[in-house]
């Protein structure tokens, strides 16, 4: 697993970005030590506390760029830390953890204040992809109309693509998973992250349904002779970028 | 004594208390009105026959005269029980009759006493109690005299003090009727209760064979009892299918939990990075497909329980079932399949858009895995469309099917028929379908595609909402 995580590192670590800072409020203290591991490997600095009134008090009292909580904690479940710490003025994104993996935990979990949800057991790489996605570090700001990478555009208000300034044939699924690639452009995204954001379901894809449809739009997208943009992470997921 | 105080506080006692006082306040107003009616029936007769007294007595005046007029009054009031008579002058002063005294001025108008008026008899005490009251009707004659024809009124006062003293008795034994029939009721349903109670603590305290008592009576305390144990049966057969679910856990996970070890051993005694690595990736796929049996295992077991009910919501099916379609269509495409869609527009029902999502990918996903064979079309066909009162939603594959005998079994947890397991899969996919399909109060149904074909009937899986 901590191959998988230097793999990650390797292809969505940028090192003229500050470290991300990150909050771990997780009672399992050997989970909390491999998180802590594993994402200092990531090059995310992770602070851990390991029951609700200490993650309270350090998530009031420092500033992070993500938490990441788990639901059951010791003296005050995960679902009132984040609540009193929206209460408190702290809107830090909140990814859950939880052992809770059905669809009416997430919407509680969601409800509650918290910006995304996964459910245990999960692989690093899907953790490590949310909590980069969460702390938004790179991609494209979100008020941002046409997105770009390379000679790759996108526009989100006509709905249209362009590669090398020649317009991309996509069926509105294709922008739509395109549009979401290019957001979190530099970034990795995981097969359960695009299908929850381009088909809005959470289940387990199971077989390789996200990847056919990926390599589709890499059919339209790329073209023989220019550098490809759409890379697949091994264990991971995929990631739009430009360059190696 | 508390026991007293909670047959007081019990609903029965305190409804019948309610009836008892709303009966007793109508039936006092119906003998009332009863009473009134009666007393002035009775009245009208009086007059009717002091009436026919006076023509009497004016015709004896016609004939002969005063004399007489006062000898046939004479005989009247001389009767056991006479009505009143009284001769008097023209100044209303009594002459004769059979009265001692009656009120002043009676004799200045003709015509009947407007009110009922107290008089006396002679030999009678002075203050009579009660005093005695009549009606009189007042003649004046030819000649200035006057005379009046009076009766008691003791017998409808009688038949008043009748009534009145009938109600205090009827109300008095209603009362204590009541209280009687209270005691008893509430008692019985106290009692009943705490049999109740008696047994739900019982099965609070582990057994859960225990039901509660029913009487046979088809009461509201039977009808609660029914339900209850209904629920009870329910509560139970969700155990035993928990107890299933352990069983099965423990058994089949015992399969892939060895694998996982056996590959953990691969790695320790591997020479080479690389074979290490590969053995740790074989631990990984392993352990992923540990961890999905399970998630699926409990997502079934939850929706058994039917917990998502509440999160039903109105979902267009047709739009849910094009999604899965398309999502779908690539990967059909790259096994060599047509996924071919023929799905009715603006098709609504009330579910849960992920549960019913993740149904049809399953089926889907079944449908490419088992649905090829060789010489046949790699079609698999996905159709919505109203089915009588209902809505059918099915996935239809090419493959070898599944034999009628199996159909059921293959809705078990872990039933699959392809012994090798050569393909990946939890063997779940179709228990998790029958339990969405209970949680959404519809059906699962698995048919031959085309029955005439022997080698590859193929199979239809219908989903009826």
């Amino acid at each position: 697993m901590d191959s998988e995580a230097q793999d990650c590192r390797k292809a969505g670590g940028d090192a003229k970005i500050a470290a991300m800072k990150i909050l771990v409020i997780e009672d399992d203290l050997e989970a909390a030590a491999y998180l802590a591991k594993a994402f200092r490997e990531a090059g995310i600095v992770a602070d851990h506390a390991s029951d609700g009134e200490a993650g309270l008090f350090m998530g009031l009292e420092n500033s992070y760029d993500v938490m990441v909580i788990d639901r059951m904690l010791p003296r005050r479940d995960g679902l009132s830390v984040i609540a009193e710490l929206r209460r408190k003025g702290v809107h830090t994104p909140v990814l859950i953890l939880s052992a809770l993996g059905q669809v009416d935990d997430r919407v509680t979990g969601l409800r509650a204040g918290g910006d995304d949800y996964l459910p245990k057991p999960y692989a690093f790489s899907e953790l490590l992809a949310r909590v980069e996605v969460l702390g938004r570090r790179k991609g494209t700001p979100e008020q941002d109309m046409v997105y770009r990478v390379a000679d790759l555009e996108l526009d989100r208000l006509s709905h249209t693509a362009r590669r090398a300034g020649r317009d991309l044939m996509l069926q509105p699924r294709e922008f739509r998973l395109l549009e979401y690639l290019m957001k979190n452009a530099g970034q990795v995204v995981t097969r359960t992250m695009l299908l929850e954001h381009v088909w809005d379901y959470h289940f387990d894809p199971q077989t390789n349904v996200i990847d056919v449809h990926i390599s589709r739009l890499r059919g339209k997208i790329e073209k023989p002779g220019s550098p490809p943009l759409l890379k697949t992470i091994r264990g991971a997921g995929y990631m739009i970028k430009d360059g190696d | 004594m508390s026991r007293f105080r909670l047959l007081f506080l019990s609903t029965a006692v305190r409804l019948s208390a309610l009836f008892i006082l709303l009966f007793a306040l109508a039936a006092g107003a119906l003998v009332l009105y009863v009473t009134a009616m009666s007393e002035r029936l009775l009245i009208t007769e009086i007059r009717e026959s002091l009436n026919q007294e006076v023509s009497a007595i004016e015709r004896a005046y016609e004939r002969g005269g005063i004399g007489q007029l006062a000898r046939v009054m004479d005989i009247r009031a001389r009767q056991p029980g006479a009505n009143l008579y009284i001769i008097a002058g023209p100044a209303g002063e009594v002459l004769a009759g059979n009265v001692a005294s009656v009120p002043p001025g009676i004799f200045d108008r003709e015509g009947w006493t407007a009110e009922p008026f107290a008089y006396r008899r002679y030999q009678e005490e002075a203050r009579q109690h009660p005093p005695r009251v009549a009606i009189a009707r007042i003649v004046f004659l030819d000649n200035g005299m006057r005379i009046l024809v009076g009766r008691d009124l003791a017998e409808p006062g009688a038949l008043r003090l009748l009534v009145r003293r009938a109600i205090f008795v009827t109300v008095g034994v209603m009362g204590v009727g009541a209280l009687i029939l209270w005691f008893f009721i509430g008692r019985n349903a106290l009692r009943r209760i705490d049999r109740i109670s008696d047994a739900s603590k019982k099965i609070m305290a582990g057994d859960l064979a225990q039901r509660l008592p029913v009487s046979g009576s088809g009461d509201e305390f039977d009808r609660l009892s029914l339900s209850l144990n209904e629920m009870l049966e329910r509560i139970g057969r969700l155990n035993e299918g928990l107890r299933q679910v352990s069983d099965n856990i423990a058994h089949d996970l015992k399969t892939p939990l060895t694998r996982l070890k056996n590959r953990a051993n691969e790695a320790l005694a591997a020479g080479d990075e690389e074979a290490r690595r590969q053995s740790l990736e074989g631990i990984q796929a392993e352990a992923d497909q540990i961890i999905r049996t399970f998630d699926s295992l409990l997502m079934i077991s939850r929706v058994e329980a039917g917990s998502q009910a509440a999160s039903l919501t109105d979902l267009d099916l047709s739009a849910i079932a094009a999604d899965c379609v398309e999502l779908y269509e690539p990967v059909a495409e790259e096994a060599g399949f047509r996924l071919e869609a023929q799905i009715a527009p603006g098709i609504g029902i009330k579910g849960n858009r992920e549960l019913i999502g993740q149904t049809l990918a399953n089926l889907i996903d079944n449908a490419i895995k088992y649905g090829d064979g060789e010489g046949i079309e790699r079609l698999i066909r996905v159709s919505l469309a109203h089915d009588g009162g209902g809505v059918a939603l099915s996935v239809s594959d090419r493959g070898r099917g599944i034999p009628a005998d199996r159909r059921a079994d293959v809705m078990k947890r872990f039933v699959r028929l392809d012994e090798s397991r050569s393909k990946p899969g939890t063997g779940l996919g179709l228990a998790m379908a029958e339990a969405v399909m209970m949680l959404h109060g519809g059906t699962i149904t698995l048919a031959d595609t085309d029955p005439t074909s022997p080698d590859h009937p193929g199979l239809t899986v219908t989903l009826r909402f």
